[in-house]
């Protein structure tokens, strides 16, 4: 079996103590390969975003693994030094609003996580530039972000995820505000984000629209994941 | 790495320019304050240099003609001239008045001085010295008379004959130097129905007004309308001697207080001038409170504006110092717009004051280590709040 990108084992979270403790994970298991997009679909309150938090390293998990890569990033507890770079270098986010940065143009938007990494001005621009080229917005490279339209703003976001070349990206349902169309080419726009980059997606989603091109779902309940076929249709 | 705060700021310019503008305001009221205060302590400085006296000479335990009345009989001078070390001394008189002009009214502090002796204004602008013993006057150019222009004091018109410049009393009131003569008059002068009064009591008296002393009572009422007062003697000191050493001289052996020109400098400063001195240092505190009020929550709210921002800046990986520099930064750059805007109308504004305004560069740097001091401490509430947002609301529920 080839190292997966993303393994997740036995993961639980429990908000609060005592009384008021609220068990939102309490038995995750997921195995993603490199370049895979899965889709994670669950009812209102299931846990999704929670573990979207545990492995976005944004929230604690209570006990269990994570690995990407096949490094340990947590075992009952953070196996990393600097949880701030983790989150920089070898995750990208992308939220249902793109959540761009108004006071830097999109090029500067996508620029400041290699910039942030260390990496020169120019370099980090150059970087931008490809995957604003690869993503099909590089002709608003100048622009101001509240001059984009919501489907390029969504696009400047997955620029933005890809910057660092992270190995995992995280998407939490990237496309609720769109019309159908726009959002099966933001799906296929990270499928061949993940096939380009060998990077691995997890998509957070309600939308009916999108379900069916998953190849591979995992349904969470009560905290607990259940793995599924998807019909993998094109889109 | 980009920095954060710039682009910020660019892309919001015209919240900071107005910002900037009004806080601006505000720090040129600050600096004009303390032009105001460096203003009066210069003008009493320059007035003492330019009066060409060494020693104020006044009746004893009084401060001096320009901080407490002040009597001294008028051939008091002659005696000082006997005293060593004085090479120089003239009578001298200070009223501050009303002076009418063709159709208004100049408040002026009216000086009686003597041609060519000590207390004559050092420094002429235009025109002439005083050369006629009645009726011609200098006039400080703040006063706005014109040379040639007549004004009227008490019953008597005088011509402007020069302009002097720097010459005005510690309330502001620009100086007018007339002869001491018409000065003596103008000060102690009665009004005809006084006189006639005066000189009907004094006829009803016959102690006075006797049978067979021809001439008495004449002489009896010129001598009550004649004035034999002046406020100072000023002094100057023969070449190789200390003003200190005269003065203490004149004090111990002429029962009159004498102040060299620091002891007036001191008076001056310290007591004519130190309550604007603290009315001026409360105004600063409190433009200071107001301007931090003002940054502070101006800074706030536009942090708060970006939550959402910063959480995901902070998402991605930016550093919380990274994130405070922003927010510092974006407060210092308010101050420094501000700080040159208040510079630049401190500046424009000065010489419109009607008392003389002196911005020193030491206070400027000052006022703007004041001003970024005063951003850097407001800033700090808003990145205490930055600082708290947490990365994982960028995510949400
Ligand atoms: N910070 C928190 N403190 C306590 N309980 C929490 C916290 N965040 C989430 N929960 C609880 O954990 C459970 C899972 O919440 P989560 O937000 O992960 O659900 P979700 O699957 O994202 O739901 P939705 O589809 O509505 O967004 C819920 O019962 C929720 O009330
Ligand atoms: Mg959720």
């Amino acid at each position: 079996m080839p190292q997966a990108a993303i393994e997740i084992s036995g993961l639980r979270k429990v908000y609060g103590q005592g009384d008021t403790a609220v068990e939102a994970l309490k038995e995750v298991n997921m195995r993603i390969q490199p370049g895979e997009v899965v889709g994670l679909i669950g009812p209102s309150g299931s846990g999704k975003s929670t573990l979207l938090k545990c492995l976005g390293a944004v929230t604690e998990p209570t006990a269990g693994e994570i690995r990407f890569n096949g490094e340990t990033v947590y075992a009952n507890g953070w196996r990393v030094g600097d949880i701030r770079a983790l989150r920089r270098d070898r995750i990208g986010f992308v939220f249902q609003a793109p959540y761009l940065i108004p006071f830097l143009d999109v090029t500067d938007n996508v620029a400041l996580l290699p910039m942030l990494a260390g990496r020169p001005n120019a370099e980090a621009r150059a970087r931008a530039l490809d995957l604003l080229t690869a993503l099909d917005v590089a002709h608003r490279a100048r622009a101001q972000v509240s001059q984009l339209s919501g489907g390029e703003q969504q696009r400047v976001a997955i620029a933005r995820a890809l910057a660092n070349q992270p190995p995992v990206i995280l998407a939490d349902e990237p496309t609720a505000p769109l019309d159908s169309e726009r959002a099966l080419t933001v799906v296929r726009i990270l499928n061949q984000m993940a096939q380009q980059y060998r990077t691995a997606i997890i998509v957070v989603t309600h939308d009916e629209k999108i379900i069916p091109t998953f190849r591979r779902i995992y349904h969470i309940r009560d905290g607990r994941t259940y793995e599924e076929a998807g019909e993998g249709r094109a889109f | 790495m980009i920095s954060l705060a710039g682009r910020d700021i660019l892309h919001a310019w015209g919240k900071y320019v107005f910002t900037g503008l009004g806080l601006g305001l505000l720090i040129g009221v600050t600096l004009s304050m303390a032009g105001i205060y460096r203003g009066m302590v210069d003008d009493a400085k320059v007035l003492l240099r330019n009066s060409g006296a060494d020693i104020w000479v006044v009746q004893k335990d009084t401060l001096g003609p320009y901080a407490e009345p002040s009597s001294l009989h008028d051939d008091i001078y002659r005696s000082l001239l006997g005293l060593p070390g004085v090479a120089r001394a003239a009578n001298a008189t200070y009223l501050t008045m009303q002076v009418r002009r063709s159709d208004e009214d100049v408040r002026v502090m009216v000086v009686g001085i003597t041609p060519g002796q000590p207390g004559e204004p050092g420094y002429l602008l235009a025109g002439r010295r005083l050369t006629r013993s009645h009726y011609e006057a200098i006039a400080d150019i703040k006063a706005g008379l014109a040379q040639g222009e007549k004004v009227r004091i008490r019953r008597n018109d005088y011509t402007v004959v020069g302009l002097t410049r720097r010459m005005v009393s510690s309330s502001g009131d620009p100086m007018l130097f007339i002869p001491l003569k018409d000065a003596q008059a103008a000060q102690f002068l009665k009004d005809n129905e006084a006189i006639r009064n005066d000189r009907a009591r004094t006829a009803a008296n016959p102690a006075l007004n006797r049978p067979g002393v021809p001439g008495l009572i004449e002489a009896i009422d010129a001598s009550k309308t004649e004035s034999r007062s002046v406020n100072a003697v000023l002094v100057q000191v023969a070449p190789g001697w200390p003003p200190a050493a005269v003065a203490e001289n004149i004090r111990r052996w002429k029962y009159l207080q004498a102040y060299t020109v620091a002891d007036m400098e001191d008076i001056l400063v310290s007591k004519l001038i130190s309550t604007s001195a603290r009315q001026i240092g409360m105004f600063l505190v409190i433009l200071a409170i107001v301007s931090a009020a003002i940054v502070s929550f101006i800074i706030y709210t536009m942090t708060l504006s970006k939550v959402r921002e910063i959480a995901v800046l902070k998402l991605i990986g930016t550093r919380n110092r990274t994130i405070a520099g922003m927010i510092l930064q974006q407060a210092l750059g308010l101050g420094l717009i501000a700080f040159v805007v208040g510079k630049t109308v401190a500046t424009l504004w000065a010489p419109h004051f009607p008392k003389y305004v002196l911005l020193e560069p030491g206070d400027a740097i000052r006022g703007f280590f004041a001003v970024m001091a005063i951003c850097a401490l407001a800033s700090t509430l808003a990145i205490r709040t930055a600082l708290k947002v947490d990365p994982a609301e960028a995510i949400g529920g």
